[in-house]
Order: structure tokens, then sequence, then C-alpha cells
């Protein structure tokens, strides 16, 4: 008998087009998203080569690194962006879909958004695809049962002109989280605790794919934040088997196939799992009510604690280049060894981000701040919604309300914080509980220090002034 | 794609681990929508002590002296030699670009991640993988020694230390391939446009879902 598949093989196996004689592969892309920042050396590639696009009808393109985010300056759409190197990103970006017939949602669309919440939100990415865009948070759409994960522009511009991408088959990794969450643990909290537990690196060569009772329990959402953020774990491509909940998210969705061709694609659909006797190249096994809500202390997203949790002491480290990690964050962060998570005070809280900015996220927020009241220590708290369908939907159950009521800002779909493009960011030394995916040095803004959390925990944060336990808030 | 045969350079250090791509070029300047001049900018905050925006006149600007690349000693390098997981975070192709721009046309580190890694190739760069205690080595020879260059053969798959010693390291034949003789493997992958049309033949028929009009 022939050995069981992984999730992964069979993704693999029904796009591959050709192997060549030195192991690479060509693999089929079925979706291809594109956004302003590492798209335009591509088309411009493909103009300098005299090349056009395989299939213009397999790609969807939205501008949301660089777009400002206050009503204000959205209103007069690209032409109202005031950053003169931004405009012209995102009006290239709008060109070139013009010229070369790509279908874009453009700045001040409705189904404008972050490019990973736009994609399963319309059923543009659908299980079983191989998707890819040029920005490493593609892996999020590996939540469908989807072979997703980024791609550099050169790459980009290989898929524009050929509709595939040379591959490498990746080992298979298994996460499995058994058993159930504690009340008030996250998704968030959920891949902070894997990080944390395997490292930054810890799926380099890797796909994983996340099983176990507790991510056949979690919604798409929840499964979405944690595939987001497997890159943060090494691996290129995170994934999640599809089940009823996959199909019931699925259905109905704009792009999402209708009459015959849904139940054709049911058909295939329902294969999309691993096989009982699937082997794995590694497993990891962990308990999912051992998992507390997490807060990053340091500046790599393997650098967290529970919110229980102190700093940790670089002299108890007896790897010297970790080490020298943990006392250099420990200098950037402005930290103590052995500072207790909770007494570490923020001045800006951001929640957003491609891994934290969907309908759900919205609501568990919502419902921490409800009632309550910013505390005057912190200088601004910030709600991006990941795209104007979030956001229409959100302010159709009156969360908008809810979080300006409480003194956080109500904002209009992007990127936001998370790279702090566009304007908006951290000043030099501010620490900020942050929705986001990436703590490094610089990223949220010049000297800013940031600190990864779920959306119940941010939205404590921005009330308490502080880190807290949101299960006893 | 320029190619890469052999290289003999002066090697300058990136001594810690999981330097991101962030740190090897911050975001502001993806705002470019060119593919060149990301040089200036190449570890911008550890390599000045202000705030870099895109546009600036960097010569202008105050210069780290404890920034390892403004030391006189490793002027002109073209080695980088750094520590493990290498190149980790977002997939921005302005990091390798940067690199290339800044003069560097190799990294020698014991582990990269995978998307900073295939991006290495499609710009001529080569990301060597030696072993951690090899690299320890390397970086303590460097120290020791101003001036210090290492010779990379891509050819025979060997870094040689000025005292003779060889290492051998390994990469993918295609990957070598294309980049011993410069390749696009564009060109390369549109020699099987046929393969390709008939693979989408097949799945428009079974799976046609996937072929729908957005």
């Amino acid at each position: 008998m022939s050995q069981g598949k992984t999730l992964y093989d069979k993704l693999w196996d029904s796009h591959f087009v050709k192997s060549r004689d030195d192991g690479s592969a060509l693999i089929y892309i079925d979706r291809h998203v594109i956004h302003e920042v590492t798209s335009p050396q591509a088309f411009e590639g493909l103009r300098l080569a005299g090349r056009d696009l395989w299939r213009k009808d397999s790609i969807i393109a939205t501008p949301d690194h660089n777009v400002p985010t206050t009503s204000a300056e959205r209103a007069a759409g690209v032409d109202g962006i005031e950053d003169e190197v931004a405009r012209i990103q995102v009006k290239t970006l709008d060109d070139n879909c013009d010229e070369f017939g790509v279908t874009e949602f453009k700045i001040n669309d409705q189904r404008q958004g972050i490019v990973h919440v736009i994609g399963p939100e319309t059923g543009a990415c659908l299980p079983g695809m191989t998707i890819v865009c040029g920005d490493s948070h593609t892996s999020t759409n590996g939540a469908l049962g989807a072979l997703a994960h980024g791609i550099g522009t050169s790459e980009v511009e290989h898929v524009f002109a050929s509709q595939c991408l040379v591959a490498m088959k990746m080992k298979n990794l298994l996460i499995r989280v058994d058993g159930e969450l504690g009340p008030g643990v996250s998704p968030k909290d959920v891949v902070l605790a894997i990080i944390g537990k395997i490292g930054t690196a810890g799926g380099t060569g890797y796909a994983i794919e996340f099983g176990g009772q507790v991510f056949r329990d979690m919604s798409m959402e929840g499964r979405m934040t944690v595939c987001n953020m497997a890159i943060e774990a090494g691996a290129r491509v995170g994934m999640v088997a599809v089940d009823q909940i996959t199909l019931d998210y699925v259905e109905g969705k704009t792009y999402a196939p209708k009459g015959e061709q849904w139940d054709m694609a049911l058909a295939e659909w329902n294969q999309l799992h691993s096989d009982t006797d699937a082997e794995f190249d590694s497993v990891v096994v962990m308990d999912g009510a051992a998992i507390e809500p997490q807060v990053s202390w340091g500046t790599s997203p393997e650098m967290v604690q529970p919110i229980g949790g102190k700093v940790p002491n670089p002299a108890l480290e007896s790897d010297p280049v970790k080490k020298e990690g943990i006392e250099r964050a420990l200098v950037y962060m402005g930290l103590q060894a052995g500072q207790s998570i909770g007494d570490i005070h923020v001045d800006r809280v951001f929640i957003g981000s491609c891994t934290n900015s969907r309908i759900e996220d919205m609501r568990a927020a919502a419902a921490v701040v409800k009632g309550r009241q910013k505390a005057a220590s912190v200088k601004e708290a910030i709600v991006v919604p990941g795209s104007g369908v979030v956001k229409a939907q959100a302010e159709a159950e009156g969360l908008d309300q809810i979080f300006t009521a409480a003194g956080l800002e109500w904002r209009e779909p992007g990127c936001s914080m998370c790279l702090a493009m566009n304007a908006d960011k951290l000043g030099a030394g501010e620490h900020c509980a942050s929705t986001s995916n990436r703590n490094f040095e610089g990223r949220q803004g010049y000297g800013g220090r940031t600190h990864l959390v779920g959306p119940e925990m941010a939205a404590a944060a921005a009330i308490a002034g502080h880190f807290v336990d949101v299960r006893s808030f | 794609m320029k190619s890469f045969t052999t290289l003999q350079g002066v090697v300058a250090p990136m001594d810690r681990a999981n330097v991101d791509t962030d740190l090897i070029i911050p975001k502001q300047f993806l705002k470019s929508i060119k593919r060149s001049g990301f040089g200036p900018n190449l570890f911008d905050e550890l390599r000045y002590l202000d705030e870099g925006f895109p546009g600036q006149d960097n010569a202008k600007r105050p210069l780290n002296p404890d920034f390892v690349l403004n030391q006189d000693r490793y002027q002109g390098a073209s080695v980088l030699l750094a520590r493990k997981n290498f190149g980790c975070g977002s997939s921005r192709e302005h990091a390798p670009w940067a690199l290339d721009d800044f003069g560097f046309r190799c990294v020698i580190a014991s582990s990269y991640a995978d998307i900073f890694f295939n991006n290495c190739f499609k710009n001529g760069l080569l990301p060597v993988i030696l072993p951690e205690a090899v690299v320890d080595v390397l970086f303590a020879e460097m120290y020791a020694e101003e001036g210090y260059q290492l010779k990379i053969d891509l050819e025979k798959q060997q870094v040689l230390r000025p005292n003779g010693d060889c290492h051998s390291f390994e990469v993918d034949d295609f990957r070598r391939h294309c980049l011993l003789n410069g390749l696009d493997d564009i060109g390369l992958s549109l020699q099987h446009a046929d393969d390709i049309k008939a693979y989408e033949e097949k799945r428009r028929q079974t799976a046609p879902w996937l072929f729908g009009a957005l």
C-alpha cells in the first residue's frame, strides 16, 4: 500500500506541472494577490522584457501598506495621500493594473483592505488553491486549506509571466495543539506560544500544518491569525485542514463557486486533510489548556512570556549568541531583567494588521473596552479594520461607537502601524501593545518598542495603561 | 542577472543572530518603485545616528562610528559574514537589492530564512551556508586580521581561507547553474510553456471554479 499523504503533499501534487533534472519543480499558481510595495518592479520587468501577463484573471490587487488611515486624508483618494513617495507608489499600482487589465480594489472601494484579509473575505482565495503574494504573511490563506506563501518581487514577475513558480518541495511539520483553550485565551496567544516554543527559525524549510482539537474548534478568523504568523516561526507555509467550519465560511462569498461548480469543488475540498497514515518529517505537540495570554517583551517574536511571567535574565542563558540577543533586546526595549510583564506601561495601542483585523478581532477588542475608558497615560489607541467590508460590518454592529466612547480611534482600513509605512507610527522609546506580527527593532517606528499581543490583551492594556491579564480584567 | 563564478573579497561582520529584513532595509525606503539605489540605506538604523527618510542626502547624515560598515578596515567589503537565521521576517526583495547595491556579492551564515535565501539567487547574490563551528572560526580569524579576505568558488562550491583551508558548501543544481551563467529563470520556465498550458487545460476541466473571472 502506498504511504498516506499530508495536506501539503496533496496540494503540491495537484499543482505540479513538471519536474526538472535538478530536483526543482514548476508549480502552477491559481491566485496571485498583489499590492503597491512589491509589484512595481515586477511590472517594470515585464515591460522591459516585452512580456505580458500569463493569466490576468488570476490576479487581484489592492493598495494597503501605504494608504493613510485617517478619514480626512482618505477623503480625496489617491490624490489626497500627503506623502508624495507613497502617493506615487499607490498611483503606480493603479496605473499598472489599468494598463495590464488587472482587477484592483482601489483605495476607497469598500472591498479595499489588507491583501490577506480581502482574499478570503471575497472568496478570491479558496481552499485547495495555490496562492502567492509578494508579502510574507500570505501564509494567512493557509487557514482555508490552501498552499499559500510569500514570494519576492522577482518571483512576482515570474508568476506574472509564466503562472508558475520554480519550487523545491518543503518538509512537513505538524504542530498539534490538543485539548481546549482556557477562557480568555485567543488564537494569537496560541501562535505566540508556539513561536516561543519552537523559535523564529523552528519552521525554516517546513510547511506547517496546524492540527489537533484546538484548531478544529477554532473559527476561520482564528485559524487565519495562526497561519498568518507561521512565517514568524520561520515557515513560509502554515495550513489547517478543510472541515465544515471552512466550508461554512467559504459558501456564499462573492467569488466562491456556485451551483454545480460548488458541488464539484466540495468533492475536491473534502479531500484536503492529511491522511491518517501520512508521515510528517517532524511533529510538535502542545497542550492547549496550558497556554496563557502572551506578551512579547523583546525584539524577536520568539521573545514572549505569559502575562504572569517576567522579563528573562541574560545571565541565566548559556548560549552566547542567545545571551547577547537578550542583552541587546533589553537595552533596545528599555526593560530590566526580572521585571514583571504586568509592570510594562504602554504609550500607544494598535489593534489591526493582517494578523488581527478581522471582524472577530474587532468584536473581541470591543467587548473588553465596552463601558470603560482608555487610560490617560496612553497617548493614542487606534483600531484599524482590515478591510472596508470589516469596517462596514463593525459599524453595523455599533463596534465603532464602543471604541470611540472608550477613547479609542476608529480608522480607515490598511496595514497602518504594523509596519508604519504610512503616518501611523511609534515615537522613539514608546511602548506599544500591538496586535501585529513583528516586534523587530524600528518595525513600528524609529526607536519604537513593540509588544505583540492578542486583541483582547491590547484592548485591556489600553484601559489599564499597562499589561494586565484579560482573564481577570 | 549578473553571473557569479568566483569572488575574492574583504569580509565584514554582522555579528548577531536573527537579522531581519526590516533591519537590512527599513520600511520607509520600500516606497521606491525602482530596484536600485538602496545601498546608502542598507542597515540604516545601525549605520546612522539619525532617522532616515527617502530622498535624503545620506552623505550629510551623522554616521554611527561604532557600526562595523563605517569602520575603515571593512571598507570595500564584498563578503558579509553573518549568524544564523539571517534575513528573517518580511519577504522584501529590497533586502538583497540593498546588499547588492552596497557592494556585497556573497553572504556567509549557518542558516537563512527561506524567502530571503531564495531572493538572493534572483539577484546574483550568493548565500553560502557553512556549519556554525566553521562560521565561528571565520569570525575569529576575521576579527584577528585586518583586511581579512575569503575566496568563494561557486563552480567548486568551496570557501577558501587565507591559510589554504577549504570548506565545501551545498547549493541546488538549478540555482547554481543560473547563478554561474547569469540566467533569467523566467526565460527558462517559459521554455516549458506547452507543459504549463497542458496542465492548465486539464485543470480547467476538473476544477473550473479556479478559472472564474474576478
